[in-house]
């Protein structure tokens, strides 16, 4: 028997693959930009993802699919863009992934997909990401989606968050025939994709888009519920008959730091700040109701380095600050955030001041911030994190002059399902436990995935728990086996 | 959507909703809150509830017309609705025999006291409240609170009913006639419940006060709602509403309360404007 490798659709040789350069993502000037909510790339254009698409070097062990969370099959979906089949791609992209408009746009692919693509040991990796969101964008154009038609098992799964998690593991498993019902506490769908990133990263109308497919493949919404307080874990397995519950409550309370002056009027979490701006739209006050403090012509800084902090000073640039900062105590080539944000929020003019951490809120007298008093740091030896300790200079005291300052240093383990739910096991952090493969709990069924479990991570990560704990619920209401 | 069932003034200002929200009046303990939001551009505030029916699936809010969104609210009557109802949120106050409780409610707080001070008698505490108001008028849910306690002392602030003066005026008397007191438990105006707390401070009387900070999510999410307690940051929405009067900072709640004073003044105001023209063309139309 002999096995023939499937003929290549491309008609480029790798060396001509090679020489075709990294098609531009166009976007919105950083002048324009930095002062409009709109997104700021503004996607390829069919020609640019064909031609982008002939890169691939169609590796016959595709190392993107293997560093996917939920492993896209790359080399596929990118010879239909080639072929211009443009529908068969965002169908094969929807076999392992629910959201591709939603990931295309937040991934840190270089550190995933791209990460890893053959190309980049010569030249610049495939545009992974920006074909995803193309053939995603160009679906939700075509207004083609495919609702597929199961046979339905009879198994309801309650989801606690709407969030990526939430959302991949109702999308997955509607499509396995389960009656999916998905209970969010605040008022709009969506988690983090919502409350926390912002328009210009991600447009709130592509969410909507979303999750308006899976209305129509039949996942029911219930806004307005905080599991463990409006009702419990346990109400739904056994009052309200759940054959399984899955929790993805996301990352959680805001940490600050316990340095003096954290309480003063202009010190916001990033959470609070973001919360406010993309949920609330009090940048629209008092079109809207909800208030924020007028950012125009002050001084703002947020405190961190990742995707939560950059989306918060760019916030605040775009609502009219004067100045930007980024104080983040180690240096860039540690800075979680995606690289794509991090060049966005340099040409938009943020000034980043690396290995510089404050040290205390300075105070008008009445209450209000005026500033903080900062040290630089320099980097010692790693820490548990792999990343070098910073540690501050002895003497390297300076103030900022600051209306506003937000914390964006991480989150902590919300307690409400934990507290509420006997026998459900947390780590020492107290996020819940949840095996790696399975995502089940120490409950019977009951699954975790996501920030709750992980602590504060990605989009990407969380939905890839999502995808493990779709599979796992299916098989325990298929197999009833624990 | 949430539907008011039934609407009434207890005070001028202070009106009481029934509400249907089945989920809600099955789980909500005293001491716990609601966070609402009126309509879709609206805000999100933290309101009182003061009762629950959890046959019927109804709840009662209690609210006080401050800003926008509370008069806003105060405009709507039974058959209306208000789009996003969420709770019971917060841990529910500590219920068990304490012996002698102290339970004092100031101006709308009366109606956050009161399933508290409910729930205490039935665990077979012996509660004396003290309520206290600006004047007669704004003295609310009297009966009510006659009902679950040994002894109800009023105070208003002009004299207009009862005794003339301040809560903490009868919570000294009690002090000073000797009345062994086991817990004491304030809800009311920020003032009010620091003056309480630095009273029984003194006498070394355990104080439970509910703190009312600004709040989005309710859930511990933004922590807009942080609160200084023994020197410590702690949100009012999960790990609260109720904290030790004797650890809170006050001052950094009043002054954090008063972040947004001048867009609420601003939405207030406009808020004004738009009723004022509202009655001017009804009053056109009847012309």
């Amino acid at each position: 028997m002999t096995t023939t490798a499937k003929k290549s659709l491309n008609p480029l040789s790798p060396k001509e693959r090679i020489k075709v350069p990294r098609q531009l993502m166009p976007e919105q000037p950083a002048e324009e930009r930095a002062h409009n909510f709109e997104e700021v790339n503004l996607g390829y254009s069919e020609d640019l993802a064909r031609q982008e698409a002939l890169r691939c070097l169609e590796c016959a062990k595709p190392t993107c699919t293997d560093n996917c969370p939920v492993g896209i099959d790359v080399k596929e979906f990118v010879q239909r863009i080639v072929i211009g089949d443009f529908l068969g791609a965002a169908a094969k992209i929807r076999e392992a992934n629910v959201l591709p408009a939603i990931t295309g746009r937040v991934c840190p692919q270089e550190d995933q997909c791209e990460g890893k693509c053959l190309l980049s040991k010569k030249v610049k990796p495939l545009g992974i990401g920006y074909l995803e969101r193309f053939v995603a964008d160009y679906e939700q154009r075509m207004g083609t989606h495919i609702v597929p038609n199961v046979q339905p098992t009879g198994k309801k799964v309650a989801i606690v968050g709407s969030g990526p998690s939430g959302l991949t593991v109702a999308g997955d498993l509607i499509q396995k025939g389960h009656k999916v019902r998905v209970f969010e506490a605040l008022h709009e769908i969506g988690g983090v994709l919502v409350y926390g990133i912002p328009e210009f990263r991600l447009p709130k109308q592509i969410v909507r888009e979303q999750i308006d497919y899976m209305r129509e493949m039949g996942v029911e919404f219930e806004t307005d519920v905080v599991v463990g307080r409006t009702v419990t874990i346990d109400e739904l397995l056994e009052e309200e008959a759940y054959d399984a519950v899955f929790i993805g409550t996301g990352a959680g309370l805001p940490q600050f730091m316990n340095i003096p002056g954290e309480h003063l009027n202009g010190v916001y979490s990033a959470n609070e700040f973001l919360t406010r701006i993309n949920l609330m739209k009090a940048y629209k006050f008092p079109a809207y109701d909800e208030p924020m403090l007028d950012l125009h012509g002050k001084d703002v800084a947020v405190i961190g380095g990742g995707n939560t902090a950059l989306d918060a000073i760019r916030s605040a640039l775009r609502l009219g600050a004067r100045k930007a900062y980024v104080l983040y105590r180690r240096s860039e080539a540690e800075m979680p955030a995606r690289a794509e944000e991090v060049h966005h929020a340099q040409q938009e003019g943020i000034d980043f001041q690396m290995l510089t951490a404050p040290v205390e809120f300075l105070s008008d007298g009445k209450g209000w911030l005026t500033g903080a008093r900062c040290v630089r740091m320099e980097l010692g030896e790693p820490d548990a994190s792999g990343r070098r300790r910073p540690v501050p200079k002895a003497g390297s005291e300076f103030d900022v002059p600051l209306s506003v300052a937000i914390m964006a240093i991480g989150t902590s383990a919300n307690p409400i399902v934990q507290s509420t739910t006997p026998g459900l096991g947390t780590n020492k952090r107290g996020y819940i436990q949840a095996s790696e493969e399975t995502q089940r709990t120490t409950r019977k069924g009951v699954f975790a995935g996501g920030d709750i479990v992980t602590g504060a991570a990605t989009v990407i990560l969380a939905m890839g728990a999502g995808r493990r704990a779709a599979n796992s619920i299916h098989e325990y209401l298929t197999t009833g086996q624990w | 959507m949430f539907n008011i069932i039934h609407a009434q003034f207890l005070a001028p200002g202070i009106k009481r909703f029934v509400i249907e929200a089945p989920r809600i009046a099955r789980k909500q303990k005293p001491g716990q809150f609601v966070i609402l939001r009126i309509y879709e551009e609206g805000e999100r505030i933290p309101v009182t509830i003061e009762n629950s029916d959890p046959e019927r699936g109804t709840i009662n809010i209690v609210v006080q017309g401050a800003g926008k969104t509370t008069n806003l609210l105060n405009t709507l009557k039974a058959g209306d609705s208000i789009l996003d109802v969420v709770g019971p949120l917060g841990k529910p106050s500590d219920i068990k025999n304490y012996g002698t409780v102290v339970v004092v409610g100031g101006g709308v707080g009366t109606a956050m006291a009161y399933p508290t001070a409910a729930a205490l008698k039935r665990e077979g505490n012996r509660v004396i409240s003290i309520v206290g108001a600006r004047n007669k008028e704004l003295v609310i849910l009297e009966k009510e609170m006659r009902e679950v306690s040994d002894a109800l002392l009023i105070t208003t602030d002009d004299g207009s009913y009862a005794d003339k003066g301040f809560v903490t005026d009868k919570l000294r008397q009690l002090i000073e006639n000797g009345t062994r007191i086991d817990l004491v438990v304030a809800v009311g105006p920020i003032v009010m419940m620091k003056a309480v707390s630095e009273m029984t401070r003194k006498e070394n009387i355990h104080t439970v006060v509910s703190l009312n900070p600004i709040m989005i999510d309710g859930t511990g999410m933004c922590g807009g709602c942080r609160v200084l307690i023994d020197g410590k940051s702690e949100f009012a929405c999960v790990d609260g509403p109720e904290f030790d009067g004797h650890k809170v900072d006050f001052g950094v709640l009043v002054q954090r309360n008063a972040m947004y004073r001048d867009a609420e003044q601003r939405s207030m105001e406009e808020f004004k404007r738009r009723q004022d023209a509202q009655v001017c063309v009804a009053q056109g139309e009847q012309r």
